[in-house]
């Protein structure tokens, strides 16, 4: 449908439904039921060089509208994603797909690049830099623009790709974080990762998660997402992602609103695995009775 | 297979001290296995609650719950006519191929309910089946009479003797099984990978993200390399978990 059709960072999209990384493994558990050849594009598991359990379970909690994770990027490594899930994935999705790229390190951050920059099926690198620095006495690359610029060169000296840098909303200005991987030559921002929260049970009163603390995300996050993804569209001329906590056709919209050239649908996957294609359905009706021609024209 | 569903409440009553009897009618196709889950959305919370299957035929579904926060007692106020959104056929069941000709049963409190339709499979097989069912207290105990009338040889236990035997399941093991088949917490699950020679299959539990595979918020590592309790899971074969020392 003409109507829905977007452009990210030169690559054309049906829609600007992407459901986001995290939340849809490698595609298979949800081509099982839909087929996600509808959807935009969709951003895979955040990939690291090596393989990685993870945190320790309980990894899930809830909290009034949302969640928190920290399941702590489990994944097989870049290499088995590369020789097992990619071809797997090239069975039930027949468009550029968004590889999510995690690091500890910049070195780290640019080999697993590499690697996928090479993959023809991946059509964006989106890089996820709320991870601890190991060379940073562990402060996050997501929180210090200077670490923040440093990954997005790094990254684009090895590739040819569109790479739009993933931000974390922990931070105290999100738009020097944004502007500064802008002026280091990113294509594009994703925002947000999701904001730091704990629980505690009365019952154990210990923090339910195992980690102690994770990333809250789903509808309670949206109206901070949608603040930051507006101030990050003005500082910015590169294309933005708008995600946090959209779970309706409404929500879209508003993101778009902000500034967002697409958005990325997360928490809404883990509570309905089909809510990316029930929205995807809505849109256009929504869009009717706000009186809203093609998304092309919210820009 | 994984299915999307609405589901009406037909029966919700309580069945021992904090147990309670949920049957539903709709479609049933998705559960294949004793052993599977489904993940029930409830109002007003943001995660589904998954429960396992104690019982299912071509249109009715019975589930057998233990009410220990928000959610489950949210459930214990669903009415008759009440409609849930359900995600039904998840996870990897039991594997009856596996159990010998004569399968022991071990359930501990609410790891009780999977073992029904998994004894009435077995029973359907023609196999011999044994089962020990262990609970805290008399008042917390259900299930037993409904395997009885299977025509389950059950034994009972109780940590502190009110009724049947008094022990763990691991205080009341027959001297002789082919196979073991496991669900309960995870200090009963250990000890009987612990104490049964025989090979065996034990359903774990976990807090769920979203119950069919795709966030990782059940992991664990087995044997064989990280598997999903939601997906892989939950019932897995004793050899590949590793709770070795």
């Amino acid at each position: 449908m003409e109507r829905l059709k977007v452009n990210l960072c030169g690559i054309p999209l049906d829609n600007p439904l992407i459901p986001a990384s995290g939340t849809f493994g490698f595609g298979y558990e949800f081509a099982e039921l839909y087929d996600i050849n509808q959807l935009g594009t969709f951003s895979f598991k955040g990939t690291t060089r090596e393989q990685r359990f993870g945190n320790p379970t309980p990894r899930i909690a809830e909290c009034p509208g949302g969640m928190i994770n920290a399941v702590g990027l489990q994944n097989p490594g870049v290499e088995k994603v590369i020789s097992e899930e990619l071809p797997r994935l090239k069975a039930v999705f027949h468009k550029p797909v968004m590889a999510n790229v995690s690091g500890f390190s910049v070195r780290e951050y640019a080999e697993t690049c590499a690697l996928l920059d090479r993959e023809e099926q991946v059509g964006w690198l989106e890089v996820n830099i709320s991870c601890p620095n190991v060379h940073g006495g562990g402060m996050s690359f997501g929180t210090d623009p200077a670490s923040a610029a440093e990954v997005t060169r790094a990254v684009k000296n090895v590739t040819t790709k569109p790479v739009i840098m993933k931000l974390s909303p922990n931070v105290t200005d999100i738009t020097a974080m944004a502007k500064a991987c802008e002026d280091a030559g990113a294509d594009g921002i994703s925002l947000i990762n999701t904001l730091q929260g704990m629980r505690i049970s009365l019952l154990t009163r210990k923090p339910i998660l195992a980690n102690t603390m994770g990333g809250v995300s789903g509808p309670c996050v949206f109206p901070i997402a949608l603040r930051m993804v507006y101030q990050v569209c003005r500082a910015v001329r590169i294309p933005v992602i708008g995600m946090g906590g959209i779970s309706s056709a409404e929500d879209v919209l508003e993101m778009m609103m902000a500034g967002a050239t697409a958005v990325e649908i997360g928490a809404a996957n883990l509570r309905d695995p089909l809510a990316c294609v029930r929205i995807l359905d809505r849109l256009p009706q929504v869009m009717d009775q706000y009186g809203i021609g093609t998304l092309k024209e919210l820009k | 297979m994984i299915r999307q569903t609405k589901m009406t409440v037909t029966e919700n009553i309580s069945i021992a001290r904090d147990i309670f009897r949920l049957r539903l009618s709709g479609d049933t196709s998705g559960i294949e296995r004793p052993g599977q889950f489904v993940n029930l959305q409830l109002e007003g919370l943001f995660l589904r609650r998954p429960i396992s299957v104690c019982d299912w035929d071509s249109d009715t579904l019975t589930l057998i719950y233990k009410t220990v926060g928000k959610g489950t007692n949210q459930m214990s106020g669903l009415r008759p006519g009440a409609v849930l959104d359900l995600l039904s056929g998840l996870g990897n069941g039991y594997d009856t191929g596996l159990s010998g000709d004569h399968p022991l049963l071990l359930g501990g409190g609410v790891g009780v309910p999977p073992l029904y339709a998994l004894a009435k499979q077995l029973i359907h097989e023609g196999k011999q089946v044994q089962a020990v069912l262990g609970f805290r207290t008399g008042a917390d105990v259900f299930g037993a009479k409904e395997l009885s009338a299977l025509g389950v040889e059950t034994t009972v236990t109780t940590e502190d003797g009110s009724l049947g035997q008094k022990g763990f399941v691991t205080d009341a093991l027959p001297k002789e099984y082919s196979f073991f088949f496991a669900c309960g917490p995870m200090p009963m699950l250990k000890a009987v990978w612990r104490a049964c020679p025989t090979s065996g299959q034990l359903s774990l539990e976990e807090r769920m993200g979203c119950g069919f595979g795709a966030c990782m918020g059940c992991s664990i590592q087995t044997l064989s390399g990280p598997k999903r309790i939601c997906r892989e899971g939950p019932v897995f074969r004793k050899e590949d978990l590793p709770w070795n020392g």
